[in-house]
């Protein structure tokens, strides 16, 4: 959370500045808690900006008159503006602007890959360190989050059309945000008893305190949101009968289907998913004691795959106190698709990695509890359809790692649930949805994006989807369609890497 | 929020719960189950719908009290309420049109038997219920099932019904010849017992399986059971498969995982009660599973 300044104190608001003296600014570090003392707890790692801290480095923005950050944004936040305001020490302004393009600010400033989105097409990152739009961004979304009572709260005159949201992950909490504004009137059904999808259930409280989540849906809800808990689309409803109900529909249940390794032993006692594993620890509670919900605490703990997801659970294994975990990935470090901060957090940890490592084989004992896994040393060989280098397996390499528990993290795929009621809607061999350059699906006035139309990716590529495809139904239900030609939602070669991103153990943050 | 409108004990240890779930018992079909969730810090955990009544919005759960969550939910009275009921889950019963089905029940499995029995006997099946209890306290729903057909109530200790096991009546009524199909719910031993004993004639036997479970919609795994070979889910593919394909003895490793955490969250609540109240009379020993009417 942001340090406040103490009551009464006056912002420190700089003299202007000349460039050559902006470029003289080294980049702010994100203050964290120690590493030794944080695999230890669940509380946040990264401790955010003090003021101070946050007004320095809002000085570093060139103001670029065509500023690329923005373009590298996913739902085009109006970087140097927010930035602007906030160097100036006008945070209510730089709050309300900052919220006005994005509905989850506190979630994106925390979780987005910004390495290869704003920050990375900063121009400062050229000849040096970017602008530290994340850190800036959750700045301003925690002083808007404890000022919210200071903050209008704006409420468009109904204009009488309703829209049905399915899932309340990144993607239709953005969705709901952006349509809320313009005076629908919006319904989220989510299958769980809370909502937030991934956000929830999946990233761990050290990385996105739950609080905060729970917050920024709140903040939807004061808007007008409602939002239906318990509600399966495919089994409480089905699809043509929510159609029947509202005006234009966004469908936005990701792609929570664990896939599994297909190895022997892979259902041993001690062997999750890193769904299961993830939900019973962050949705159910179950990294407190006094949650009724169980979770193994494994002493030696073996995840395998090299994703965020993967990360996320390896670093809550520690958290549980195991003394030893260790990621298993196939190909090597330079290939982990995970954030690069997030490995370097699981190495000031003590995570172990073993790389060029897949798994053949989870050993038992005789009550079927997991004693180990058998992997086999990989080398890398030729680039693949991803363009990372193809493992291949190094004959009699086979190796095996002791463990109590293991979590496949290799990824995840759409669930059937929903699209097996509602034959008409267009599906891709793989499950996914198939949605035009509008996101509008195969069903008139249906529209989809996130995982369920692009195979598992991040929460701020959902939030965009989420974000064009809100646009996408203002224009058909005002009549105002085809609209003008917009980027595609997911590319069939965008998906095509989105998929192999999975496959290799992807998916949050 | 999911009103409760009567708590009726029918058995020592199981409880039926009747409560509103206005959505779930307009569209339920038998086979399908419900994932409740009691608030904050409580676990999700499934139960079969084992009633319920469209006009007036209700459905009925039966519960047996074995952990914490369930004897948490089994205490509820008219005037509390389920925070959260998700559902209907899980495929429906595939169910014959014509021709004589047994419907065996063990324990609180009596109560997944009863929507199917129901059922059958609405399309005009022959229903032979074989339903049972360690003694005559312990034999739930036979007059519900009486009204779907012929009811074979066994005991263990021989105080009611027919003495034995539910599996030996069973022999007995495959022996009489004319069965098409048997229905199987109840403890995993006493499942594979009749699995067992039906594979050598061929007799097409469903089972419906309890594994541990979380979601219920398919999206962690941790109910996954081994069908033929192959993975399943039973929250999605399931919960009934063909009893000759399943691997009881996984689903029974399986279902000891959390055993040594069951004990110490009913330890933990009895503590917890004991700093509010006395402890009642036999709480303890309620905790313990009973015999099911079946060989371990």
């Amino acid at each position: 959370m942001p340090v406040e300044p103490a009551p009464g104190d006056a912002p420190t608001v700089p003299p202007p500045l000349t460039k050559k003296e902006r470029m003289g600014i080294d980049r702010v570090a994100m203050p964290e808690q120690d590493a030794g003392e944080r695999a230890t707890n669940f509380r946040e790692v990264n401790l955010g900006l003090t003021e101070q801290l946050a007004i320095l480095e809002a000085q570093r923005c060139l103001e670029c008159p065509k500023p690329y950050c923005i373009d590298g944004c996913p739902v085009a936040v109006n970087i140097p503006r927010f930035i602007r305001l906030l160097r100036d020490g006008d945070l209510h302004a730089a709050a309300e602007s900052l919220l006005d393009d994005n509905a989850l600010p506190c979630v994106t400033g925390r979780v987005c890959p910004q390495e290869n989105q704003c920050e990375g097409v900063c121009l400062r990152a050229k000849t040096g360190k970017s602008v530290a739009i994340g850190s800036l961004e959750r700045y301003v979304a925690d002083w808007a989050q404890a000022h919210l009572d200071e903050l209008p709260v704006a409420h468009p005159t109904p204009n009488g059309k309703r829209v049905a949201i399915i899932g309340s992950g990144p993607a239709g909490l953005t969705a709901a945000g952006e349509l809320v504004k313009k005076g629908y009137d919006v319904t989220i059904f989510e299958a769980f008893h809370a909502p937030g999808g991934v956000l929830i259930y999946g990233i761990p409280e050290f990385r996105l305190p739950k609080d905060i989540v729970g917050a920024e849906v709140d903040r939807l809800v004061e808007q007008g949101v409602k939002i239906e808990a318990n509600a399966i689309i495919g089994k409480t409803y089905t699809l043509p009968e929510l159609r029947e109900r509202f005006d234009a529909m966004f469908i936005a249940v990701g792609a929570g289907l664990p896939v599994f390794m297909n190895v022997p032993g892979e259902n041993y006692k001690g062997v999750y998913s890193a769904n299961e594993y993830l939900t019973r620890v962050n949705l159910m509670g179950a990294w407190n004691a006094d949650s009724d919900t169980p979770v193994l605490h494994g002493q030696r703990v073996v995840v395998v795959g090299g994703g965020n997801v993967a990360m996320d659970a390896v670093r809550t294994s520690k958290r549980l106190g195991a003394s030893e975990a260790t990621i298993v990935y196939r190909r090597s470090h330079d290939e982990l698709p995970a954030r690069a901060e997030e490995v370097h957090h699981a190495e000031q940890e003590g995570i172990r990695f073993e790389f060029l490592a897949a798994p053949l084989e989870v050993l038992g004992d005789d009550e079927r509890w997991v004693t180990g896994i058998r992997v086999q040393r990989m080398e890398l060989g030729e680039p693949d359809a991803s363009g990372r280098r193809k493992p291949v397996p190094i004959e009699g390499s086979e190796f095996e790692i002791d463990a109590d528990m293991v979590v496949v993290a290799i990824g995840t795929r759409s669930n059937p649930l929903l699209t097996a009621t509602a034959p008409e809607l267009e599906i891709n061999p793989w499950g996914y949805i198939v949605t035009d350059e509008h996101g509008m699906t195969s069903m008139p006035g249906v529209f989809a994006g996130g995982d369920i139309v692009r195979g598992a990716a991040t929460v701020i590529l959902a939030m965009g989807d989420g974000k064009r495809s809100a646009a996408s139904i203002d224009a058909w239900l005002r009549g105002d369609w085809p609209p003008a030609p917009a980027e595609p939602v997911a590319t069939v070669a965008g998906r095509a890497a989105a998929r192999a991103t999975a496959a290799a153990g992807s998916a949050a943050g | 929020m999911h009103p409760i409108l009567r708590n009726e004990r029918l058995s020592p240890n199981v409880t039926r719960l009747v409560l509103e779930a206005p959505r779930i018992a307009e569209i339920r079909q038998p086979g399908q189950f419900v994932i409740v969730h009691l608030g904050r810090g409580a676990e999700r955990i499934p139960l079969t719908i084992a009633d319920g009544d469209a006009g007036a919005g209700t459905i009925s759960l039966v519960i047996q009290s074995v952990g914490k969550s369930t004897a948490d939910l089994v205490e509820l009275q008219p005037g509390d309420a389920i925070a959260d009921v998700a559902g209907p889950l899980g495929r429906p019963t595939e169910l014959p049109d014509h021709g004589h089905a047994v419907c065996v029940g063990g324990g609180v499995g009596t109560a997944v038997i009863l929507p199917i029995a129901q059922e059958l006997h609405r399309r005009g099946v022959e229903v032979t219920s074989i339903i049972g209890g360690r003694s005559r306290e312990w034999v739930i729903l036979e007059e519900e099932l009486a009204a779907c057909g012929t009811v074979i109530a066994c005991t263990d200790d021989g105080s009611y019904g027919r003495p034995g096991f539910v599996t030996e009546a069973l022999a007995d009524v495959i022996a009489a010849g004319g069965i098409d199909e048997v229905f199987a719910v109840g403890p995993v031993p006493m499942m594979r017992a009749v699995a067992e004993m039906t594979r050598p004639a061929g007799l097409k036997t469903t089972v419906s399986l309890n594994p541990v479970m979380v979601d219920g919609t398919g999206m962690c795994g941790g109910c996954r059971v081994t069908v033929h070979g192959e993975t399943r889910y039973a929250c999605v593919d399931g919960p009934e498969f063909d009893g000759h394909d399943v691997d009881f003895r996984e689903l029974s490793d399986r279902l000891s995982t959390y055993r040594p955490f069951e004990q110490a969250a009913m330890e933990r609540r009895a503590c917890e009660i004991g700093l509010r109240t006395k402890p009642k009379a036999g709480a303890t020993e309620e905790a313990a599973e009973p015999a099911q009417g079946v060989p371990a």
